[in-house]
């Protein structure tokens, strides 16, 4: 129910902004088909016919809406391939990188955070604030750039851009995670920090059990409801990072495919894009509340 | 399982990039994305990757060559052509290339909106082992023509039975192993290109859109060649061990298109004007960062159609306010131009896809501020100056133009001048010179020919020529014999080869 009325409200939202933009779609596609040296009035018009603009926006997203009633995602206009079969290839590479992103963050944040968590107030718990809030502040268009520099430029460990090999994925991943692990860092901190001080933890104590053994006994199940949620917030982070991550790193996925598609008006792969993308984000949500649940059954049992 | 995959990913981290990638491959880094397997969307980089090729060649001059077609006659009339296939040669599939794929190959170029599409062709037919080419008038430049990309020979088997492309098969020195768009190609030696195998075993080809990127990649030693560098990453390259930076002129102009018809341009004393306005020394230098002024339409580089005559565009702004008095423009209360009752405010539209583009459209707007024209800069999309162009509305556009799309710029002048294409002047005709183009688009033309139209566009100035493009390339020391061609044909990659034998050796 939730995702159909998600795959509506970003069908007509993608389409009417597709409208909204300047230029004439024709021109655009022809632009995008042939090189702007060969653009003319001429072009555009076989483009036009070809496609069937000349039926006007109301038309087209009729027709769209109806394909994808059958599960049809229609055409690229571009490249005259069923938008699927691109979307499936893109999703494919977008999915690896944001899931080694994803594990990455959760090996630097969480740890991180659950240190300065229990010391909170040290010299460690003050250096990791400004140093989080240093990653969280820096722009991942830059972050990327630095790692590249310091990385495959200067030390020469790493390939800066592309695709191919698993060490191209390393890259592009570790620019996304180093902005989530920021995030998730302080979120586990303050977490910690609270179920540090709260008298559980201090009772635990009291019964001579081990600092690690309360962490795993006490601790951990506790944090992990609030950075579960969180995890569901950064979804959000993550999708607009792998925008920007996949094109300076030359990264053949969905942000760099849905940059490509605004760019050159081609309506359905920004419908499908948006919508996969959209989908996606109600599927993962909905992964996330499930897993909350689980680690705190408070609220299923009430 | 979390501690597995943390030794996975530390232990993918540590190794050195040369124990994962194909060192024996020589990588190419360019900013165009391969659209699909049809070569007329893509047929540049199967091109210059000498994955495909097309019946005629062109060398670095913009000379015509024998490519897949070893000879060519035209018949007394000049309306029938016939290109001789080259024989005993097989496309990758192992299937032969003959007069009939190529015909074909040719009839679904022209259908899909190829450079032939332009050209006045009746027919395309095979007869023996030639090409035969009717035309419905004389077109001396079709030669040129069939060494675009865009009618690149594939082998009937890369076509499905609709016609579409379903895959790259040419007969090129390299054949594709891989092509996943939009951004990477492989390819292998073809152990039987009709030319001797290629010296390097493989190519690759990533697409790279930011030019940021791509010059780290040549930096990082990622990519052996990495083309269209952007002004600052050439001086940052420059001084990089390792590396060389190459550019050489192109056939592409950065202009400043005029509609002719409005009261503002409407006399060639008033174009003149305009251009004296503008410091193109300085602003190639401050925004292109090379001396690349353009002193005429067309640079040296384009034999025949570069006069070197020709008194050079100049800058002098005093001379430039005088010229637009003498037409009537006087100063306002503002400063700006007036002339019975019309202020001197017009719009100028560009586009951002070209970096240099709005930054070359500021600097024109303090220029011509200073000689009291008030301009307002639209960055928009580029095809709103072929479309305002075809509504007319258009009053002045900057844009890059590449008069090197075919090796003969006679085609580009047969759209933009005679007597005006969407890109071209617009507003302007000049009976003379439409005549003498389509002339020589049929009849062929003499140096002497081009130099005069050359003089007839610096004279009347429908279209005011800003700077000349240069082709910029970095090429690594680890391999030799690329070529950089101000054509966009070739890499030179069939062959090139390894400067260095122990380079698999060391990361």
């Amino acid at each position: 129910m939730q995702a159909a009325g998600v795959a509506l409200v970003v069908g007509v939202m993608s389409f009417l902004m597709m409208q909204a933009m300047p230029g004439d779609m024709a021109y655009r596609i022809a632009a995008a088909r042939y090189g702007y040296d060969l653009v003319s009035a001429d072009l555009a018009d076989a483009v036009r016919r070809e496609l069937g603009l000349e039926a006007g926006p109301v038309v087209q997203f009729l027709h769209w809406m109806a394909d994808l009633a059958r599960f049809d995602l229609g055409r690229s206009l571009v490249s005259g391939q069923p938008v699927w079969d691109e979307i499936a290839h893109q999703m494919g590479a977008s999915l690896q990188l944001a899931a080694v992103a994803l594990g990455l963050s959760l090996l630097i944040g969480p740890p991180l955070g659950i240190y300065a968590g229990l010391h909170a107030g040290g010299l460690f718990d003050r250096m990791l604030l400004v140093v989080a809030a240093g990653f969280r502040a820096v722009p991942q268009f830059l972050l990327g750039l630095v790692l590249i520099v310091v990385l495959a430029v200067q030390l020469r460990l790493l390939p800066s851009a592309g695709h191919g090999s698993p060490a191209h994925l390393i890259l592009p991943a570790l620019t996304l995670a180093l902005g989530l692990a920021a995030a998730s860092a302080r979120i586990t901190r303050d977490a910690m920090a609270g179920v540090a001080t709260s008298p559980f933890y201090a009772f635990a104590r009291a019964k001579g059990l081990s600092d690690g053994q309360i962490l795993r006994r006490h601790g951990l199940r506790n944090i992990g409801a609030p950075v579960v949620t969180y995890l569901g917030l950064q979804f959000v982070l993550l999708a607009e990072g792998v925008v920007v991550v996949e094109t300076i790193f030359g990264w053949p996925g969905i942000g760099h495919a849905l940059i490509h598609a605004v760019f050159h008006r081609d309506v359905p792969m920004v419908q499908g894009t948006a919508l996969v993308m959209g989908l996606g984000f109600v599927v993962l949500n909905a992964l996330v509340d499930l897993i909350a649940r689980r680690i705190d059954p408070r609220e299923v049992q009430a | 399982m979390r501690r597995s995959i943390a030794t996975l990913l530390l232990t993918g981290a540590l190794i050195p990039q040369a124990a994962l990638a194909d060192t024996a491959a020589l990588d190419v880094a360019a900013p165009f994305e391969i659209k699909g397997a049809d070569p007329v969307l893509s047929g540049d980089i199967f091109l210059k990757m000498d994955v495909m090729e097309t019946l005629v060649n062109a060398d670095t001059s913009g000379a015509l060559l024998p490519g897949l077609a070893d000879g060519w006659t035209v018949s007394a009339d000049k309306l029938v052509w016939k290109f001789h296939i080259r024989q005993g040669m097989q496309f990758h599939d192992g299937s032969a290339l003959t007069a009939e794929a190529a015909a074909f190959a040719l009839n679904r170029s022209k259908a899909k909106e190829g450079i032939l599409a332009k050209a006045p062709i009746n027919a395309i037919t095979a007869e023996g082992t030639d090409v035969v080419i009717t035309l419905s008038e004389p077109f001396a430049a079709l030669p040129a023509f069939l060494a675009e990309y865009r009618t690149g020979i594939l082998a009937p088997s890369a076509y499905a039975a609709d016609g579409s492309v379903t895959a790259v098969i040419g007969t090129g020195a390299f054949r594709v192993t891989k092509l996943e768009p939009p951004m990477t190609l492989e390819a292998q030696r073809f152990d039987a290109y009709w030319g001797g195998a290629a010296k390097v075993p493989a190519v690759h080809y990533t697409s790279a859109t930011r030019a940021e990127t791509r010059a780290l990649m040549a930096e990082a030693g990622d990519a052996e060649l990495v083309v269209n560098l952007d002004p600052a990453s050439v001086t940052r390259l420059q001084s990089v061990a390792g590396v060389a930076v190459h550019s050489v002129a192109m056939p592409r102009v950065l202009l400043l298109k005029l509609n002719t018809a409005l009261p503002f341009f409407d006399t060639v004393e008033e174009r003149q004007a305009l251009s004296l306005a503008i410091d193109r020394a300085g602003l190639a230098q401050a925004v292109l960062r090379y001396p690349a002024a353009a002193s005429q339409l067309l640079p040296p580089a384009v034999g025949g159609w570069h006069n070197a005559d020709l008194p050079p565009l100049d800058h002098d702004p005093e001379a430039a306010k005088a010229a637009f008095a003498a037409a009537g423009w006087l100063p306002g209360a503002d400063g700006i131009l007036e002339k019975d009752g019309q202020r001197f405010t017009v719009e100028l539209l560009t586009y951002p896809d070209r970096a240099e583009l709005p930054l070359t459209a500021a600097v024109l707007e303090q220029l011509f501020r200073e000689v009291g024209i008030a301009v307002t800069i639209n960055a928009t999309n580029s095809s709103e100056i072929p479309a305002k162009h075809a509504a007319g509305t258009l009053q002045m556009a900057l844009f890059a133009r590449n008069f090197g799309l075919v090796p003969d710029p006679v085609g580009t002048f047969m759209q933009d001048y005679a007597p005006g294409g969407d890109w071209g002047a617009m507003g302007w005709e000049n009976d003379a010179f439409t005549a003498a183009v389509r002339k020589m688009a049929a009849e062929g033309g003499s140096d002497a020919e081009k130099s005069a139209l050359a003089a007839t566009l610096q004279a009347e100035l429908p279209v005011l020529p800003i700077a000349w493009y240069q082709q910029t390339a970095a090429v690594s020391h680890s391999v030799k014999g690329i070529v950089i061609d101000p054509y966009e044909r070739t890499y030179g990659l069939k062959s090139a080869e390894f400067a260095e034998l122990n380079r698999l050796c060391t990361p």
